[in-house]
């Protein structure tokens, strides 16, 4: 058979058609925003603690998936519509409510255009007034800690510890120094203010003269640890 | 007048080959499908059927699941640049180790189904079928309870009716107790009907189903004993987590299978000792198919169809039968040091002296002279023979100043002062980053096949993957007896595999030390068999000793055979040779511990990963089953 012209004309046509129906754009809504009790955000291990988020209304059931930030920030991008926030069950440093069924409240967002929504948390613990010093090569951290939750599920604390890291990912997988970092013992804390603890930084190959550094707190029975905003510190 | 005699023949051919009726013609019975009833009614068809349901048998590690499957936890390192992932990552995902094979499921509910309505058999053969079909669903709800938890305990096929109402298919969790229960009932049920046959060692025996009954119950007891320390880890339906009161129950089910074994009733079973090296003895229990220990085995046959690539991955770089195919699985110091000394005492390989020199050693071997001979049954050490010649694993030279020369590759010659361009470091490496070879200095031994030709990918290996073993059963008893307080008796149990490990001095449990005894027995003695995880997750443990802290050369050699000692990156123990000529220690080895530069992540086991991720494809399509803790 011959090609004719009438038939590339056709084959243009139905190639440029083709490209249409089956696109979506991309979805262009920001949900975002933090967690925060009265307003203080509550900073976390990284990649650690798991958020999710529902579209109710269609068939199948399965969540898009999140960790919050260090300093605890969240983003998503999403189409506009109806959603339900929620964090699983046992995760973060902090209380969630709970339904009587046995199942976890969702937070419900209305999604139309970007937007931001802060998550409240009630934290057992927050370490506060964290500052850093260096001396040489010793970093020294001092520290306050308060008491969030007091009633019939307060926990004790389990240990709280100084993490040092080259970058500004710093918790108990990413930090510098083997072994044990520097800690204190729950049970050892006889007064929640001025605390202390110390770090001889090791040598850093390629060398950096600053390290960056945060309090973590340990709550006995929980997995996440609440950690002190990152600082950068400059050492010799 | 022809045409017309033609024509007509022809016509006459037509409607007589039309005559036919309809469903005569067209209800042809294929021939490439047999009916379950045919299938059915003879017991070599029911046989080829049951072999596919035997090949299906989920394995955590295996030696047809890939090498990379006895890889992780630290108890070794993988030296292949595809495959560092494993220790660069810092944890493991939610879904890790999962499985959801309903499939096999059904497969074996329609096999027990059709072998039961099955009329051209004779009895003895249904129960025969029956009982295999019946144990292979139980070994396969056993991978699912360790691995899931509670899960939707089906056992007969079910079927959709077409009425849009789906809601009869859709079957929740059962608690993770009534799955064990479930198992452990199916093992008592049909023990007694499986002939005793102790040469059987790939089908179901009694022995075998009895073996799965104790490593179940003792799985179900510490569950329900050690998982008061971790209450996150459960749910309050019991799909996920057993009350401590059920513990004594399954301690005692679990002593009870496991004696029934020792005693003798279900077959003669015994520990393998037949060579009078212990280590030789111990590495050849892995090899020979006729062991009086195997007690259910995945067998492999060479030139035979089924074979696996064990030997080709993982033989020593420089004895490959493949060039560069080799050395992928390098176990770790961390495993190498638990290994006692035959004093019943743990300690570090010594590599310095109590003032911090280092300890010269003429043979490198001598380094792990007196200790347990399972070690040198389990590891290929530097200098260790395989298939009659030895490894050579260096890493460099050390002069007397302290200097080290050495280089990426042996063939790479270095200038040493004295001796001119040699080779300086070991053809089977350890080199930081040198893929195929080993980079902790050892090699594994267990499983691995010197036979001729065993290396060569065409050939392949056939050695067997030993699914349950005599050894463990004896551990299994040890470990319930000392749970409920025997402990005289249990350490009764756990001397009988100490000795044959060359352990002769008897160890005494007491209510103080079992608790680290058992672990670390366990460890050593079932290195590389597919226990770790499921052990660690049982004792509720795996969070301690997996924490995510990286370690230091410290951190490695302080606590040994403690249970929750951490193990985070896997270390190796690097030999260089002594050069300083005039000097007493010339030409003699040192060791120095590494950590293999590919080491950057530290193992970080999370609550939520003690049961793994339920998909949400099977959580949309079945609304009932309710999600994992922490998930």
């Amino acid at each position: 058979m011959k090609i004719k012209f009438h038939h590339i004309l056709i084959g243009l046509f139905l190639a440029a058609s083709g490209c249409k129906k089956d696109n979506y754009d991309a979805p262009t809504s920001r949900l975002s925003g933090r967690l925060v009790y009265k307003g203080e955000a509550i900073n976390v291990e990284y990649n650690a603690v798991p958020y999710q988020i529902y579209q109710p209304g269609f068939a199948t059931k399965s969540a898009i998936q999140g960790t919050f930030d260090p300093d605890g920030n969240y983003a998503q991008l999403l189409f506009d519509g109806t959603y339900k926030f929620t964090i699983p069950a046992n995760q973060g440093p902090f209380m969630w409510k709970e339904l009587p069924a046995g199942t976890r409240d969702s937070l419900t967002v209305n999604l139309k255009g970007s937007q931001t929504v802060d998550i409240e948390v009630t934290p057992y613990y927050l370490v506060q007034n964290a500052k850093f010093t260096a001396t040489g090569r010793k970093v020294t951290a001092t520290f306050d800690i308060q008491k969030i939750i007091t009633d019939a599920n307060a926990k004790n604390i389990d240990r709280v510890y100084l993490y040092v890291n080259k970058t500004q990912f710093v918790s108990g997988g990413y930090r510098i120094g083997d072994g044990d970092p520097p800690s204190i013992a729950g049970s050892a804390i006889t007064s929640m203010t001025n605390l202390s603890l110390s770090f001889d930084v090791p040598t850093i190959t390629p060398t950096q003269n600053y390290v960056f550094a945060r309090i973590g707190l340990k709550i006995a029975g929980v997995e996440d640890l609440v950690f002190s905003p990152v600082s950068k510190i400059t050492i010799q | 007048m022809k045409k017309t005699t033609i024509i007509s023949t022809f016509a006459l051919l037509l409607v007589t080959g039309a005559c036919k009726k309809d469903s005569a013609f067209l209800d042809v019975p294929p021939k490439q499908v047999v009916t379950s009833d045919v299938a059915f009614s003879d017991p070599n068809l029911v046989l080829s059927i049951l072999a596919d349901l035997y090949n299906r048998v989920y394995d955590f590690s295996g030696l047809d699941n890939g090498w990379a499957s006895f890889a992780d936890f630290s108890e070794s390192f993988p030296s292949e640049n595809g495959s560092y992932y494993i220790v660069q990552r810092t944890g493991w995902d939610f879904g890790s180790w999962g499985t959801w094979d309903y499939k096999y499921v059904r497969d074996l509910n329609l096999f027990i189904e059709r072998a039961t309505a099955a009329t051209k058999l004779t009895d003895a053969q249904k129960n025969q079928f029956i009982a295999e079909g019946r144990f292979l669903r139980a070994q396969y709800y056993f991978e699912l309870v360790k691995r899931m938890g509670g899960v939707p305990l089906i056992t007969k096929s079910l079927n959709y009716d077409f009425s849009g109402n789906v809601e009869a298919l859709q079957i929740p969790r059962a608690k993770e107790s009534e799955v064990y229960d479930f198992i452990i009932s199916e093992a008592e049920a049909i023990k007694g009907l499986l002939p005793v046959n102790v040469s059987e060692k790939s089908r179901a025996t009694p022995a075998a189903v009895l073996a799965m009954e104790s490593r179940a119950a003792l799985y179900a007891a510490s569950i329900a004993k050690y998982g008061a320390t971790t209450p996150q880890v459960s749910l309050p339906g019991g799909e996920v987590g057993i009350p401590a009161s059920a513990a004594t129950g399954y301690y005692t089910k679990a002593l009870a299978a496991a004696k029934e074994i020792i005693s003798g009733t279900a077959g003669n079973y015994s520990l393998y000792k037949q060579l009078p090296d212990l280590s030789d003895n111990f590495a050849n229990l892995f090899l020979d198919k006729s062991s009086s220990e195997s007690i259910w085995v995945e067998d492999f046959k060479a030139n035979g169809g089924k074979t696996h690539g064990f030997t080709t991955n993982d033989q020593p770089f420089s004895i490959s039968d493949e060039g560069l195919d080799a050395g992928r699985l390098n176990p770790s110091l961390n495993l190498v040091e638990a290994f006692e000394k035959l004093d019943n005492t743990y300690a570090p390989m010594a590599t310095k002296d109590g003032s911090g020199n280092p300890i010269y050693y003429t043979d490198q071997l001598d380094m792990f002279a007196g200790r347990d001979a399972r070690l040198a049954g389990t590891v290929l050490l530097p200098n260790g023979l395989f298939k009659g010649k030895r490894t050579e694993v260096y890493a460099g030279y050390q002069l007397g100043n302290g200097t080290v020369i050495s280089s990426s590759d042996a063939t790479i010659t270095q200038d040493v002062p004295g001796l001119g361009k040699v080779q300086v470091v070991g053809k089977d490496g350890p080199v930081n980053g040198a893929e195929f070879r080993t980079q902790t200095g050892f090699y594994i031994r267990k499983y691995l096949d010197p036979t001729v030709g065993s290396g060569r990918r065409g050939r392949g290996s056939d050695v067997n993957f030993i699914r349950y073993r005599y050894a463990e059963v004896l551990l299994n008893a040890a470990e319930a007896d000392a749970e409920l307080g025997n402990y005289a008796e249990a350490s009764g149990y756990l001397n009988q595999v100490r000795v044959r490990a060359g352990l002769t001095t008897p160890l005494v449990l007491t209510a103080a030390n079992y608790f680290d005894r058992i672990v670390h027995e366990r460890r050593v003695e079932l290195a590389f068999e597919g226990h770790t995880l499921f052990d660690m997750k049982r004792w509720r443990i795996a969070d301690a000793v997996w924490d995510g802290n990286s370690m230091s050369v410290a951190d490695l050699v302080t606590n040994i055979g403690k249970a929750t000692k951490r193990s985070t990156q896997p270390f190796g123990l690097w030999p260089y040779k002594y050069y300083n000529p005039g000097d007493v220690n010339n030409g003699k080895w040192i060791f120095k511990e590494t950590k293999p530069s590919p080491v950057t992540g530290s193992n970080r086991f999370l609550l939520g990963n003690y049961y793994s991720r339920i998909g949400d494809d099977v959580i949309a399509a079945n609304p009932k089953i309710v999600k994992q803790p922490n998930q």
